[in-house]
């Protein structure tokens, strides 16, 4: 078989697409080439929306914690320590068998007038419940670094926009959230790595395959298996994985100059590895 | 594929002899009646009472080990222990891989079971089962979605919680968890017989070792000690041997 | 109490059922993870102090060696490395003992999907006892662990060392010192209030690293959690149904017991080791 008909073949293979049945015998270079780089569909997939929704949540989540409402600032405080004190893959599992107790009927709400069928099921699929996984732990990591980032900003800006006659929302919206993020976003980045990193966990975690639609590594993982060779496909693996970051790097970057480009070049701060800041 | 659980339980049998080998069973520990681990946290099961007596009758030394199911053939195969001791049905493509003894139980139909009030439908619909066994391979084939977990208590898990609409394992394993299921669970569609039946595996390079067991095998069956062991442990069935 | 389980009920039935000998296990199993931690930290930092000595060598080949042994672990996840590096030791190890002890054996090692070496060159042998099977497998998940954190450690202290305000070191040098004598009085003890925090972060990152060892096939707490929360058909004495929730609910509380309490000794510890030094605030590496 031909590479290109591997390719036709398997290179959506992780989405449901293209031939069913895995290669089992004689398993090629190309095969293992294209399989576990259309696993990294799933990686992608996870990483860009819990960024995403993780980067919006986190915001809040960094201000109800500079908050003065008790309120609000301990059940942030308590619900970053949850998830920063715990490891990923615990939380993995856990919340596995936690949406599998749920009804598979879904859950009623009652309205009065009528009532609401929540449906429950598709959260024990890594689609959906893998993905809130990652969106809950991303957003303790990265509030904690919005948080220390928050606390940074000169008093100055911020009395400086007073004496403009601005507060509340606009005062944060203008002057406090872009010197804001500004601050936080090298240390961001290394958490975006890291969170995309952290998406190898979802199929080693309690959420099963549905017929062996798998990540990157779940597919490395089974070459390995089958060929009992490990020096194939876990580098193959690695070097998506290695691609994959000098992207994210790239475009985090990138912002990272746009954020900045109201400051002397000489003086802005470039995106390195921190390794006191990662996770 | 180093997956062998590490601080399995070990059973040595006394043999007498100083020169005995020492063969390492393979099992995987977690697939009742066959093999478990119970309460103890010792290996137990149909298959470790047969396992014992084998190594009885052909006087080795035998060390239990546990491994997971996944990785049980290649474990096997790169000599991290010398048997696979674990259910596991003589089929062709194993055969390619790895040999297997003569059956020491036959050939078991593997069943559906569902939630208490599906349709018969449910076996073409989503149907978990065991990584890499014959009844996935069977589901794979039959145009129903299969779901593969890892360990069969993950399979019986997921139709419990609906994640998927029925399990197809060995009657057998599941026989047990119908009748305690107090109604909740129950055997649905048509009973398959799948295997050649379930066979010791052992490396191909093994001849050796495969006489030693097959012999001892053929003196299980022939004194009526194989057919005990089956009647004890699948509900007094009655062996065939 | 507990010889017929059937006859119990209620939180006699819980007494018994936690305390059977398969629950010991799963106690001992959590002093796996202590073993690992224990073990791994200070090989951990032995590795981190070559990887970051490497990076600062003058010898080129060193320092690229340091360069790519540091930012490996940026691009790549550690589940691969811990997933690759045993299996791959493991392999190369009895490669060469495939090589010394079997020379007469021309085969080729991998035939097929086999690896196939001879009896003598497996490690442990085959007819070693079980715990040196253990051992072994233990060896190779603390070395996997060691490589991987080893490099962040490498980072970290590679990032202190620059940290050291050069005016400190050039007085020393006035002093008259040599080389050797400031890196060993000034340098390397000046350090350590820039390395605590990202020390700090990586003791709480190799924490939380320990489940994956229940991926390296390791009888860890994960593994026992599993295995005793699936549901219990009566082949068991304690039948029940599916309780892993309640298990990994403990191992959940476990784990954040553990880093509450290390990010307080740390805090502790790091203001003792700041007093005195001139900094403004609190200790920060860059």
């Amino acid at each position: 078989m031909s590479c290109a008909q591997t390719f036709a073949d398997y290179a959506l293979r992780s989405i449901g697409f293209g031939v069913r049945a895995l290669p089992k015998t004689d398993i090629t270079l190309c095969e293992q080439v294209v399989l576990i780089g259309s696993g990294m569909v799933w990686n992608a997939y996870f990483a860009i929306l819990a960024v995403i929704f993780g980067f919006l949540f986190a915001t809040a989540l960094a201000v109800a914690r500079a908050s003065d409402n008790i309120w609000l600032r301990k059940p942030s405080d308590w619900y970053v320590f949850l998830f920063r004190g715990s490891p990923l893959f615990i939380q993995f599992f856990f919340a596995y068998e936690l949406f599998a107790q749920l009804p598979r009927a879904g859950i009623d709400i009652p309205l009065g007038f009528t009532t609401i069928t929540l449906a429950t099921s598709w959260l024990t699929k890594a689609w959906a419940g893998a993905l809130i996984v990652l969106f809950l732990n991303t957003s303790a990591y990265s509030s904690e670094i919005f948080y220390g980032a928050l606390r940074a900003v000169p008093k100055g800006e911020v009395e400086a926009a007073r004496a403009y006659g601005m507060s509340g929302f606009s005062l944060f919206r203008r002057i406090t959230w872009p010197t804001l993020l500004r601050l936080a976003w090298p240390s961001y980045t290394n958490e975006a790595i890291f969170l995309f990193h952290g998406t190898t966990l979802v199929f080693f975690s309690g959420f099963p395959a549905w017929q062996q639609k798998g990540d990157a590594l779940y597919y490395a993982n089974y070459f390995a298996e089958k060929t009992y060779n490990p020096f194939i496909s876990y580098p193959i693996a690695a070097l998506y994985f290695i691609i994959f970051t000098i992207l994210i790097i790239a475009l985090f970057g990138a912002i990272n100059t746009r954020l900045n480009r109201h400051i002397n070049p000489a003086e802005c701060p470039k995106i390195k590895y921190r390794p006191q800041m990662i996770r | 594929m180093k997956k062998i659980l590490i601080a399995a339980m070990i059973a040595v049998f006394a043999t007498g002899s100083a020169y005995a080998q020492t063969v390492r069973m393979g099992t995987e520990g977690a697939y009742p009646p066959y093999n478990f681990i119970n309460d103890k946290g010792e290996i137990d099961g149909f298959e470790r009472n047969v396992g014992d007596k084998l190594c009885e009758i052909a006087k080795l030394e035998c060390v239990w080990v546990k491994n997971d199911w996944d990785s049980i053939i290649p474990n096997l195969v790169s000599g991290n222990y010398d048997t696979i001791i674990a259910g596991m049905s003589i089929t062709e493509e194993r055969d390619k891989v790895i040999d297997f003894t003569d059956p020491y139980f036959p050939a078991d139909p593997s069943a559906y079971m569902a939630l208490a009030g599906a349709g018969a439908d449910v076996t073409k619909g989503n149907v978990a089962a065991q990584v890499n066994t014959i009844q996935s391979g069977h589901v794979a084939g039959s145009g129903a979605t299969l779901v593969e977990f890892a360990t069969p208590d993950e399979t019986t898990a997921a139709v419990r919680s609906g994640e998927a609409d029925a399990v197809f394992a060995d009657k057998a394993f599941l026989q047990k968890i119908v009748d305690e299921s107090k109604g909740e669970l129950i055997f649905i569609g048509e009973e398959v017989i799948l295997g050649k039946g379930v066979g010791l595996g052992v490396r191909e390079s093994d001849a050796e070792l495969k006489g030693k067991l097959n012999a001892a095998i053929a003196i299980m069956k022939k004194d009526g000690s194989l057919n005990a062991l089956i009647a004890k442990w699948f509900d007094g069935m009655k062996g065939p041997y | 109490m507990c010889s017929d389980p059937s006859l119990l009920e209620g939180w006699q039935w819980l007494w018994c059922y936690l305390s059977t000998p398969k629950h010991q296990q799963f106690y001992a199993s959590f002093l796996v993870v202590f073993a690992v931690l224990i073990v791994t930290a200070p090989v951990t930092m032995i590795l981190g102090f070559a990887g970051a000595l490497a990076r600062r060598s003058a010898f080129l080949p060193l320092r690229c060696f340091g360069i790519v042994y540091t930012s490996m672990i940026r691009g790549v996840p550690e589940i691969i490395f811990f997933l690759f590096v045993p299996i791959a030791l493991d392999q190369l190890v009895e490669f060469i003992r495939h090589r010394i002890k079997c020379p007469e054996i021309t085969d080729p090692i991998y035939q097929g999907a086999d690896f196939v070496v001879c009896m003598a060159a497996k490690m442990p042998l085959g007819s070693s006892p079980q715990w040196a099977h253990g051992l072994w497998g233990f060896t190779l998940a603390v070395i996997a662990f060691s490589i991987v954190y080893g490099a962040f450690a490498a980072n970290t202290l590679h990032g202190a060392l620059n940290a050291v305000p050069q005016n400190q070191l050039e007085t020393a040098r006035a002093f008259g010192m040599s080389e050797r004598q400031i890196f060993r009085r000034i340098h390397l003890p000046q350090m350590w209030t820039y390395a605590l925090p990202g020390l700090s972060n990586l003791w709480m990152i190799l924490i939380k690293a320990t489940p994956l060892l229940f991926l390296l096939g390791i009888e860890d707490i994960v593994y026992w959690a599993k295995e005793l929360g699936g549901a219990k058909t009566s082949y068991f004495a304690y039948p029940h149904p599916d309780w892993r929730l309640w298990y990994f609910l403990a191992l959940l509380v476990f784990y954040l017991s553990l880093t509450r309490v290390s990010e307080v000794v740390f805090k502790s510890l790091t203001a003792r080791v700041s007093k005195g030094q001139s900094l403004l605030g609190q200790a920060t590496a860059s």
